[in-house]
């Protein structure tokens, strides 16, 4: 489903991406784990189309396409959602305003018709159920004035609303607590599927607990060092980031 | 379409919509100010003595004063001679009775500008009094209207078969001695409306004038007079556009708003006058004097404004709260882009007891425009328990514009209650990638985030004007990102 081969990117002149391959397959569940700084937020961003990011070499394919050639909003229609790490704030516009244009943007591209507004509520009320979000939220402006973790569930609500083909949870999991973990947990399970492909870029092992990956890559200096199934998330809880920082070197 | 943080300063480059200019031959006057000038128009207007009269002394006046310059814009010298204060579409002579008789490249010209006088007056129960260049041309509805008791004529109309109101209301509110463009338009104003609603009458309908600026170097000068008898009702909205030019346009306009006893008057404006190019050249002046007059006890006038057009706008529609618990409200959004220059607020005076006013205004900037907020809120001692909450908001898209809030307050009663509250925000990179990120486009994106800016002020916009201005504002902004 994603391809990145030999992804090298910079911003403002600065390498931080130096020759990244990573290969995910749909139905996959990847973690990237990684130390501060490493580039985990970079990748997710140049793969979402941020272009405050230059590639300046390598490749991006999804499902056979060069994503680099797509516009950020026809990648995301085409079916890859990133969680940010740091949602954003945009006072005024309404939580269920967004996410309904969201919605019929998608489904415009994909020549269905627009949800109707009833449809719309009923959906959106399910899967706040879900994710323990109170309803309230539809009201309020996108992500003003929420809590860390209000955020995050708001951005998983979104990725439950948009049905992705790939999400990019960005640090979904930092600065919960452990029911806000449990619930986005909760609504991160409950999209697995043999079409979908999820990746997860976290620092701690502690969301793999709730959500079980198929791999785990360790990103360091701008470069996948080292992958292999869960138990790697494990070790690395256990000797550090130094470790990887090291086998790397050697 | 990028995002690159350079970019959100190309902004804007959508072409004027309504630029284009319809050759109806004018019978215009040449250029030039003087009183042979101003009989001219009266004659042709077969004006009563005392409006002609009114008008020298209005000239005279104005012959003594200085145009102001304390305003936040910069415009070349306007010269006042050159400007041709007639001109009147050729089948004036023969005003038509009906649409049917209305010239054809007339109906053509509202059907571009995407108002089809006919439809529009019919579906939406609006009687639209339309001003082509300074005479008015269709009038409909009338009958609906003279049933209720309510007048709604051309202003020259009604100088001829009301001189009484006339004659008691115009310049009570904004005298021709009050400011250089007052002054100026009651010397030369030429047409405009006239609203009267007796006494405990609700106006049926929704009041709406449609101006327009047509002839090459004819400045307009409209003069609106509105009076609301004791616990009366009305709604009006004022909406123009005006073709693409390459000179400067002076317009300069009052409006005069009167509230009795438990009347309210709502005036509603949508105004997309032609901003010039992306370097300003060619735009409308619009220097205006709108005033409305809380007379009555429990009276109330809500001004609400949508302002996208204009190189140039110096406009502080204001409120006297003469009447106990008087009430005053100025609900604003105005978008300046590229060049364009607004010096915009209100003023609230209040004077009746326990007089209230709300100020909502939303400033929007983009491109290298310059936008001011210029507001006063002044509580004479005898209004105790006087009450006003303003807020002051300002949106910034790209880094070249500017917003300067100039609150002004002078509050002589201790009992009074006197609130401001500003920000200033920037749409943000950030906020368009995010949206991006789910889908929606640039466009899309800044629409959504103007609107939800601007939405307190367009609920109080007439349900039927409130899409309008919602789609206004999304044309103007066309462009302003990436
Ligand atoms: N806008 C920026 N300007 C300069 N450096 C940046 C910018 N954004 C990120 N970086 C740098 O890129 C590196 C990688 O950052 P990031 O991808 O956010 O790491 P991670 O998500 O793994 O913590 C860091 O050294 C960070 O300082
Ligand atoms: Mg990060």
């Amino acid at each position: 489903m994603l391809e990145v081969k030999n992804l090298k990117a910079s911003i403002v002149g600065k390498e931080i991406l130096s020759g990244l391959n990573l290969s995910v397959a749909a139905g996959e569940v990847h973690a990237i784990m990684g130390p501060n700084g490493s580039g985990k937020s970079t990748l997710a961003q140049v793969i979402a189309g941020q272009t405050d990011y230059e590639v300046t070499d390598g490749s991006v394919e999804f499902l056979g396409k060069d994503l680099l050639e797509l516009e950020t909003e026809e990648r995301a229609r085409e079916g890859i959602f990133l969680g940010f790490q740091y949602p954003v704030e945009i006072p005024g516009v309404n939580n269920a305003y967004l996410l309904k244009a969201a919605v019929n943007a998608k489904r415009k591209h994909h020549g269905l018709s627009e949800i109707d507004a009833f449809e719309f509520l009923k959906l959106a009320r399910e899967k706040m159920a879900m994710l323990g979000m109170d309803q309230s939220f539809l009201n309020r402006g996108v992500n003003e004035g929420f809590s860390g973790g209000e955020k995050k569930r708001n951005e998983i609500l979104q990725m439950a609303m948009l049905e992705p083909l790939l999400a990019i949870l960005d640090e979904t999991d930092s600065g919960l607590d452990i029911d806000a973990l449990k619930a986005v947990a909760n609504g991160v399970n409950s999209l697995r599927d043999p079409e979908r492909a999820i990746v997860l870029v976290t620092h701690y092992q502690r969301l793999l607990d709730y959500i079980e990956p198929d791999y785990v890559h360790v990103l360091s200096g701008g470069r996948i060092v080292r992958s292999g199934d869960k138990s790697l998330a494990l070790e690395l809880e256990e000797r550090g980031y130094e470790w990887v920082r090291e086998a790397a070197n050697a | 379409m990028s995002t690159d943080p350079n970019d959100l300063e190309s902004l804007v480059n959508r072409r004027y919509e309504h630029g284009f200019v319809t050759d109806i031959e004018s019978e215009t006057l040449p250029p030039g100010l003087n009183e042979d000038v101003i009989r001219a128009i009266s004659a042709r207007k077969k004006e009563p003595e005392f409006m002609l009269d009114w008008r020298l002394k209005a000239y005279r006046h104005w012959l003594t004063l200085q145009e102001p310059e304390w305003a936040h814009v910069h415009y070349p010298q306007i010269d006042y001679q050159d400007i041709s204060y007639f001109s009147a579409p050729k089948s004036d002579d023969d005003r038509p009775k009906s649409l049917d008789e209305v010239d054809p490249k007339l109906l053509e010209t509202y059907e571009k500008l995407g108002i089809p006088l006919h439809e529009r007056a019919r579906l939406a129960g609006v009687a639209v009094d339309a001003v082509f260049d300074s005479v008015s041309v269709a009038t409909t509805f009338k009958d609906k209207l003279h049933d209720a008791g309510v007048i709604f004529c051309p202003f020259s109309e009604a100088v001829i078969k009301h001189p009484d109101l006339v004659k008691k209301y115009l310049g009570s509110v904004v005298p021709h001695r009050d400011n250089f463009f007052a002054a100026l338009n009651s010397a030369v104003f030429t047409d405009g409306s006239f609203v009267y609603i007796p006494k405990g009458v609700r106006c049926p309908m929704e009041l709406s004038t449609y101006f327009r600026i047509n002839a090459a170097n004819t400045g307009q000068f409209e003069r609106t007079l509105i009076v609301a008898e004791e616990g009366s009702h009305v709604s009006y909205l004022e909406g123009c556009t005006a073709p693409m030019r390459d000179e400067n346009q002076l317009h300069a306009a009052v409006v005069e708003l009167v509230a009795m006893k438990d009347a309210e008057i709502k005036y509603s404006t949508v105004q997309n006058w032609y901003p010039g190019d992306e370097n300003g050249k060619g735009g409308i002046y619009n220097f205006v004097t709108k005033r409305g007059d809380c007379r009555g006890d429990n009276s109330r006038i809500s001004w609400t404004q949508v302002e996208t057009g204009s190189a140039i706008t110096w406009k502080y529609p204001s409120c006297i709260l003469r009447g106990e618990n008087s009430v005053g409200e100025f609900y604003s959004v105005a978008v300046t882009n590229n060049m364009q220059q607004a010096d915009t607020g209100t003023k609230m005076i209040h004077i009746g007891k326990n007089s209230s006013s709300t100020i909502v205004s939303k400033g929007i900037s983009a491109g290298r425009a310059q936008q001011s907020y210029r507001g006063l809120v002044k509580v004479m001692p005898q209004a105790d328990g006087a009450r006003n909450h303003t807020q002051c908001d300002s949106l910034l898209i790209g880094k070249n514009c500017g917003a300067h809030t100039f609150p002004y307050m002078e509050v002589k009663n201790p009992s009074a209650k006197v609130e401001h509250e500003a920000t200033t925000s920037r749409i943000s990179e950030n906020q368009l990638f995010y949206c991006r990120q789910r889908g929606i486009s640039e466009e899309d994106a800044v629409n959504m985030i103007v609107n939800g800016f601007c939405k307190e002020v367009f609920k109080e916009l007439p349900m039927e004007f409130a899409v309008e201005a919602q789609a206004l504002l999304n044309v103007s902004l066309e462009g302003a990102v990436g």
